[in-house]
């Protein structure tokens, strides 16, 4: 049993994303142990790129001030050893195919190995291109976590067969960012996933309210908040905190 | 393996793309197949983009550099006034074909934006392009132009406001709204199919310098220059000349200050390889793989990546791939506008500049050509802007 899987045993999960070091990497330790106490099943940690194709304004805005503020891989690896001695919430990166193939492939899952990383989300590195990554994430006990999304229709099977940690399903077309309204049959994606593997299911992009969360939770295991949290660090930065911690508990008790 | 040059290349998009650009790949093995389609290309670049260009000798920047003979393949004079239409054509056509009623694009100097808008015209396609905002200012000329021609132009604002920052955003408005349009990327970039799509109807420029080469001269030349950016007008005047060994296949990369500055976007000579604009090949990036902001006098050369099969054909030394300044490149484009009357885009600049140095050095007997990959109208107001003229564009 991975500490992935074990965050789904306590009943709908709800997964938190913030942009590593944004506004620096104090507030973000903070926020980390913040959102574990909230009650954040899982937290993702967003490696700040320069390039992040898959964002919208607000994770893109925040992936920027992190840079500008002297972000890097080695600087979020060292902040996740520390927290990892605090909270056992499961912790995965989130970033893109760049940042982890130029630092190598075998030293950065080693790392994530060594501090405590359970799996990461890698939104440009499709079903096809797996094999990357895969080798060194199976060598290091990293969970390489599968995207479905609604354009993704016969695809789903095949890459929910062969799904580690949860099946990451992006609930709307476009990029991240919130959305009044989510309109793709989302029922019928995860149910697509649930008839090819026993893996979680959690959805994400657009979420932002608890009653979204609700909604969304009867379609799946657990919930992806982004761009809702991170709008929350933008607006408040280092006295972001207390309004995170407000926030990740609202959704967490939508959920159940 | 497909899509593979090497082990460059590669489909590294987000799941959301994964279906369209597989669509794309079925449909392009069949149409570049379908004799109709081949007809229909075939018209559209000899009775409308006016192909073939011309190969023409440059008798007095032959007798000036004292060196080996000169030859220019005029893409100058291809409708829109760049090789750029010869990929847009293509990719339109088979959109319409795919059943398309959209398509977007990016654009750096805005002659892809400008070809697009102009097939979508033509085609009666709806039509979207993405410029940085840096570039609509540089290039403000090419921005009513494409409005003029029906085409909704977005200045993009984030990251460096450039080509890259352009791709970026053509690929997030794909992601959003995917069933009706086609992203048509304008260089031998981005993810499989594109870098082969965009080398097929490009390569028709090596194709024809081949043929008039060997009419006017009855043999091949010594070598071809083209200037890179993603590099696609370099790819179609290479491709046909690669089983040919004596041909040099030179690459000019835009140097900016200098490759040895941070003001450069000369990926061959200080790029690294990468995952990126879902391609593997080099790019311009810090230890972290943080892609740089690059810089070029030249906005369309002004892009931190290269095509994966130049990628290969560095690594593999078929071809060789040289930087270039600024400097260099305006001294260029000065020089073939008083020798020749041509004025070349400051991106085509950059190879005239390296026939330049390359010429005199060789004998007297040897051929180079030099692919004039699009005209420099575009560019005088910013040429004048370096040398200290302020005129309106």
């Amino acid at each position: 049993m991975t500490r992935i899987s074990e965050a789904f045993k306590n009943g709908k999960a709800f997964i938190a994303f913030i942009t590593g070091g944004d506004p620096d990497l104090e507030t973000t330790e903070k926020l980390l142990y913040t959102m574990s106490e909230a009650g954040a099943d899982i937290i993702e940690i967003g490696i700040p790129f320069s390039d992040p194709i898959a964002e919208g304004p607000v994770i893109q805005a925040a992936s920027h001030r992190a840079l500008e503020a002297g972000c890097t891989t080695d600087k979020l690896f060292d902040l996740v050893k520390k927290v990892r001695k605090k909270i056992d919430t499961p912790i995965v990166f989130m970033t893109y195919i760049n940042p982890v193939y130029t630092y190598g492939k075998d030293k950065f899952m080693s790392k994530c190995n060594e501090v405590g990383i359970d799996g990461i989300i890698v939104p440009d590195l499709p079903y096809e291109e797996k094999g990357e990554l895969a080798p060194e994430c199976d060598k290091y006990g990293v969970d390489l976590i599968s995207l479905i999304a609604p354009t993704s229709h016969e695809r789903i099977s095949m890459i929910a067969k062969e799904a580690k940690g949860f099946v990451y399903c992006v609930s709307s077309l476009g990029v991240t960012g919130v959305r009044t309204e989510i309109t793709t049959d989302v029922g019928a994606m995860t149910k697509l996933v649930r008839e090819n593997t026993d893996v979680p299911c959690a959805i994400g992009f657009g979420i932002s309210t608890p009653e979204q969360a609700a909604d969304m939770a009867q379609h799946a295991d657990g919930v992806i908040v982004g761009s809702a949290i991170v709008r929350i660090v933008g607006e408040n930065g280092r006295d972001s905190i207390e309004p995170v911690r407000e926030y990740v508990k609202s959704m967490k008790a939508a959920l159940n | 393996m497909e899509g593979k040059f090497g082990e460059f290349g590669g489909q590294y998009v987000p799941e959301t793309l994964m279906n369209a650009v597989q669509e794309l790949d079925k449909a392009y093995n069949h149409y570049k197949n379908d004799p109709e389609f081949i007809k229909e290309l075939d018209d559209l670049y000899k009775n409308y983009a006016g192909r073939p260009s011309n190969l023409y000798y440059a008798e007095k920047m032959t007798k000036d550099l004292g060196g080996a003979k000169i030859y220019l393949k005029r893409e100058d004079l291809n409708h829109t006034g760049s090789h750029k239409i010869n990929n847009v054509l293509g990719q339109i056509l088979l959109a319409k074909k795919m059943g398309k009623t959209r398509v977007i694009a990016e654009t750096g100097a805005g002659q892809h934006g400008v070809a697009t808008a102009t097939g979508a015209a033509l085609m009666g396609m709806e039509c979207e392009i993405f410029m940085g905002r840096l570039d609509t200012e540089r290039q403000a000329l090419n921005v009513f132009r494409m409005e003029l021609l029906g085409a909704k132009v977005h200045p993009v604002d984030s990251g460096t406001a450039t080509l890259k920052d352009a791709v970026n955003e053509a690929m997030r408005e794909w992601t959003k709204r995917v069933d009706d349009t086609l992203y048509v990327l304008g260089s031998v970039m981005g993810p499989h199919p594109f870098p082969t799509i965009v080398r097929d109807f490009q390569k028709i420029i090596g194709k024809e310098i081949k043929e008039q080469i060997l009419e006017r001269e009855g043999r091949l030349p010594d070598a071809v220059l083209a200037c890179v950016g993603g590099g696609s007008n370099a790819m179609g005047a290479f491709y046909e000349f690669i089983p040919d060994e004596s041909v040099q296949l030179i690459g000019c990369e835009a140097a900016g200050l200098g490759a040895d500055t941070p003001k450069t976007a000369a990926t061959i000579a200080t790029g690294t390889k990468g995952i990126f604009h879902g391609m593997k090949s080099l790019f311009c990036q810090d230890k972290y793989g943080q892609i740089a902001p690059v810089y070029s006098i030249s906005a369309g050369l002004d892009y931190p990546g290269i095509g994966p099969e130049h990628a290969m054909l560095h690594e593999t030394g078929r071809a060789q791939y040289v930087p270039i300044t600024d400097d260099e490149a305006v001294e260029a484009f000065e020089y073939l506008s008083r020798t020749e009357g041509i004025i070349p885009a400051i991106e085509s600049s950059h190879a005239v500049a390296y026939a330049m140095k390359m010429a005199p050095k060789m004998d007297k007997d040897k051929i180079i050509v030099i692919n004039i990959s699009g005209r420099g109208d575009k560019d005088v107001a910013a040429i004048a802007r370096y040398r200290g003229v302020n005129i309106y564009d």
